[in-house]
């Protein structure tokens, strides 16, 4: 069994296999993966018992849910109204210059994903960014670049 | 200049809920349901449906199970408050949907957070454990659980919601039925929004009085709201409802505001030349909470270009007349300004708009077009020049 096919039916142990338990499946192999593989998208609807097209077609409807490869660590600034008033695009470049992507791009070593997000619900402290499940409210180009320089120290 | 801006503490003011719970569970449901509905409560996510009636409906229906859904999918651009609110008074939500729950009998409630939010999930999670243990000491019957969004604005409307938990396509439903009749799993749910929940919770500990003396015929009690943009003052108040945008842009603007956006990307744009006559509630312009303030240097073809691309992604795509509509909108804007259709091209987008208002199946395509027509006929020069 492949990594992933086991991720899948522990994650089937955890949250069942009827229909309900295929976000929160979806959602754990994210996690782990930062995206869905076709062959994980094939696990999952083998132990769900429906068909893939199927998965890939719940899947796609969000927009949390990637299927081409992402880096480990996902870049989602916010682009909406208020954010992009409060200069999100200077933010968005500075992070382009840091990590040599253009928005939507991985790194090449597979650290980083940059990408725009619809409002993330801090209007009032905009712009701000989310790191995969972590909240960035009021970042400036330069704090923003700080915080990913976080990032690239620890891993 | 006196104050007409009237601040109220309902929300995030400190409450024993168990308290509450307690002395409510000893009343009949009907008597809860009864001080819900003359308390005047409409829902807070933007609807505005009366909350008393529904629960009423749910709590008549016959069902093995009926479910509680406490809708935490907060993505109207400019909203933020129910984030403070799960943050600030976790327990207070929890416990409106026991409240509803023993209301409509629900003994299961879900909590749909959206997946922007999931870094609320160890705190929130921590407190659901405690309040189980709570109204096991109190021998209700009643759990919680968390369900995730995963970045779906649509998801938001209740019947989208109820499908993304049965593991499918977030795409709204046909109504009838309504989720009081037919919901989660086709049984009775009452979905209300996390602020409607804190104020049933309150109105059970006040009565519904106090509640129902403060705002207008139309809209009783006080609103969180959302204020954002040119604002120096951005950031969350409560506000008794029924004022007028003229004190609120007194109160919040930043002396040089052009218009405001009243509810969000769904919502109006009100210009300068309106505020004194626009009253912010049912009788005037509803809001989820979103107050999006705009001031002289900003460009209304932006703004508008930002809300139409919004929709146009955010659109799911199931009926024709959002699917495409939204598209059209947003092109035509695009076209007019680059001189590529005439100015007389907005009239035909504007046609466009009234038939998405009528034929798009959901509150999201019925309403982008709000802020189309809205900033159209407000800032037309803006679009064309």
């Amino acid at each position: 069994m492949t990594n992933i096919e086991e991720l899948v039916k522990q994650q089937a142990e955890v949250h069942g296999t009827t229909r309900e338990s295929l976000m929160p499946i979806l959602q754990a192999v994210i996690r782990s993966e930062r995206f869905l593989s076709e062959d994980a998208m094939v696990a999952i609807a083998r132990e769900l018992d429906i068909s893939t097209a199927d998965v890939f077609g719940t899947a796609s409807f969000y927009t949390f849910m990637d299927t081409t490869p992402k880096g480990k660590n996902i870049i989602r600034v916010c682009k909406t109204i208020t954010c992009h008033m409060k200069g999100k695009d200077a933010v968005i470049g500075a992070l382009e210059d840091l990590l040599k992507i253009k928005l939507g791009e991985n790194t090449s070593d597979g650290k980083f994903s940059l990408l725009q997000a619809n409002c993330l619900g801090w209007c009032h402290k905009g712009p701000v960014m989310l790191i995969n499940d972590e909240v960035h409210p009021e970042v400036t180009p330069e704090s923003a670049v700080e915080v990913i320089q976080g990032y690239l120290k620890q891993k | 200049m006196e104050n007409k801006i009237k601040k109220v503490d309902l929300i995030f003011e400190q409450v024993d809920y168990l308290e509450i719970l307690d002395r409510s569970f000893k009343r009949t449901q009907d008597e809860i349901i009864l001080d819900i509905i003359d308390s005047g409560l409409r829902g807070r996510g933007g609807a505005g449906f009366p909350t008393g009636l529904k629960w009423k409906f749910a709590k008549n229906e016959e069902a093995d199970q009926k479910y509680v859904i406490c809708n935490a999918d907060e993505g109207e651009p400019g909203t933020f408050k129910d984030r403070e609110i799960l943050t600030q008074v976790p327990e207070k939500v929890l416990g409106g949907m026991a409240l509803c729950g023993k209301s409509t009998g629900a003994s299961r409630g879900y909590i749909y957070l959206r997946g922007e939010y999931n870094f609320l999930l160890p705190q929130l999670n921590a407190a659901i454990d405690k309040f189980h243990e709570d109204l096991k000491n109190m021998n209700f019957d009643f759990t919680i659980e968390i369900k995730s969004g995963s970045g779906a604005y649509v998801c938001g409307e209740e019947t989208a919601l109820m499908e993304s938990m049965e593991g499918k396509r977030g795409e709204p439903r046909n109504k009838p039925p309504f989720p009081t009749t037919s919901g989660y799993l086709g049984k009775p749910t009452s979905v209300n929004n996390v602020e409607t929940l804190v104020f049933a919770l309150m109105i059970a500990k006040e009565g519904p009085t106090k509640f129902k003396e403060m705002g207008t015929f139309d809209s009783r009690g006080s609103k969180v709201f959302s204020v954002s943009g040119d604002t120096p003052k951005a950031g969350i108040y409560e506000l008794e409802l029924g004022m007028s945008l003229e004190d609120f842009v007194n109160e919040f603007g930043d002396g040089d505001t052009k218009a405001v956006q009243i509810g969000g990307a769904s919502g109006f744009c009100v210009a300068r030349k309106h505020f004194k006559e626009t009253v912010i509630g049912f009788e005037g312009i509803p809001t989820g909470g979103s107050m999006m303030l705009f001031n002289s240097t900003r460009s209304m073809y932006n703004i508008l270009n930002d809300y139409l691309e919004f929709f146009e992604e955010e659109s799911c795509g199931q009926c024709t007349p959002c699917r495409v509509g939204c598209q059209q909108l947003l092109k035509g804007i695009e076209a007019v300004k680059k001189g590529n259709r005439p100015p007389s091209y907005l009239d035909e987008l504007q046609k466009l708009s009234e038939t998405m208002k009528i034929a798009s199946k959901c509150g999201l395509g019925q309403s982008a077009p709000n802020p189309f027509n809205s900033i159209i006929n407000n800032f037309r020069e803006e679009i064309i020049y």
